[in-house]
């Protein structure tokens, strides 16, 4: 699915990397916990959260993830905005509330995908 | 085993926002030797969960990263309060941290596994009291 797809589907608002929306993403996951993200392991996913903070950004820069979706409306910090810039990482945000934004994304065939223990 | 390269960084532990910092630096330190995307991003959540344990349990300490011809190693050394039960530690979903800590992210007990998960060799030194050193290795292969 294009970001821009997502932008679409969630009536987001993009905050910075407008450039990136032509991109793929392949898997998406939804959490408020740093950790539980950096436990699942897919190329090419987007991040759905309700968490603002740097270690956010962080996270996805970690992960290679290419776009992070802020729902309920959260806003990211001039700070984080500056660290997705250099990361190129798409920021997006939207009304939509956790669950609602996941079941869009994952009924448009969005899939989630948790790798096994290795 | 030739040390072919070290990358040396200081974890504040006062600062929650730059946590992380040294992880960032270090993958595009990475990223510059041309090094596979897929071993790039298992040392990289792996130190990087490391530092943030280091800044949220541990008052900050050291990174050294050693880029071996055959594998990557993480050494992360820290002064902080010791793991009293290594194995208790490693278990998934284990956390001693604050909902201040929680409300900002972090303490779903999933670090240790995690970082287990992502390298090929991991040990915990730990003294309670005295400080913990955890070291891992990713091997090319
Ligand atoms: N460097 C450290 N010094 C002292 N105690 C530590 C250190 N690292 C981990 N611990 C202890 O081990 C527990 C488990 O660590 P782990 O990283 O798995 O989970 P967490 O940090 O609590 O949560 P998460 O990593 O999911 O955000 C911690 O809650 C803490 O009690
Ligand atoms: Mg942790």
């Amino acid at each position: 699915m294009k970001i821009s797809a997502i932008k679409d589907l969630l009536e987001a608002d993009v905050v910075c990397n407008e450039e990136g929306l032509n991109r793929h993403v392949y898997s998406a996951c939804g959490s408020d916990m740093m950790s539980d993200v950096l436990a699942f392991v897919k190329d090419q996913a987007v991040l759905l959260t309700g968490l603002v903070n740097s270690q956010v950004i962080r996270t996805a820069e970690m992960m290679d993830m290419n776009c992070i979706v802020f729902v309920r409306s959260k806003v990211p910090t001039a700070e984080m905005i500056e660290l997705a810039k250099d990361s190129g990482i798409v920021l997006l945000t939207t009304t939509k509330r956790m669950y609602e934004a996941c079941g869009i994304l994952f009924s448009n065939g969005l899939v989630s995908n948790r790798v096994k223990d290795a | 085993m030739p040390d072919v390269l070290n990358f040396h960084f200081e974890v504040d532990g006062d600062d929650f926002k730059s946590a992380g910092h040294a992880s960032f630096i270090c993958k595009k330190n990475l990223r510059q030797l041309g090094i596979s995307p897929e071993i790039i991003r298992r040392v990289s959540i792996a130190m990087y969960e490391g530092e943030i344990n280091m800044v949220i349990h541990a008052r900050g300490g050291s990174a050294d990263v050693n880029v071996y011809e055959d594998c990557i190693e993480i050494i992360l050394a820290d002064k902080g309060p010791g793991i009293k039960n290594i194995k208790q530690a490693m278990q998934e979903g284990y956390s001693t941290a604050t909902d201040n800590i929680r409300s900002l992210g972090f303490g779903a007990g999933m670090g240790l596994p995690n970082m287990k998960r992502y390298t090929d060799y991991m040990d915990i030194k730990s003294t309670v009291g005295e400080g913990t050193t955890i070291t891992m290795k990713v091997n090319f292969e």
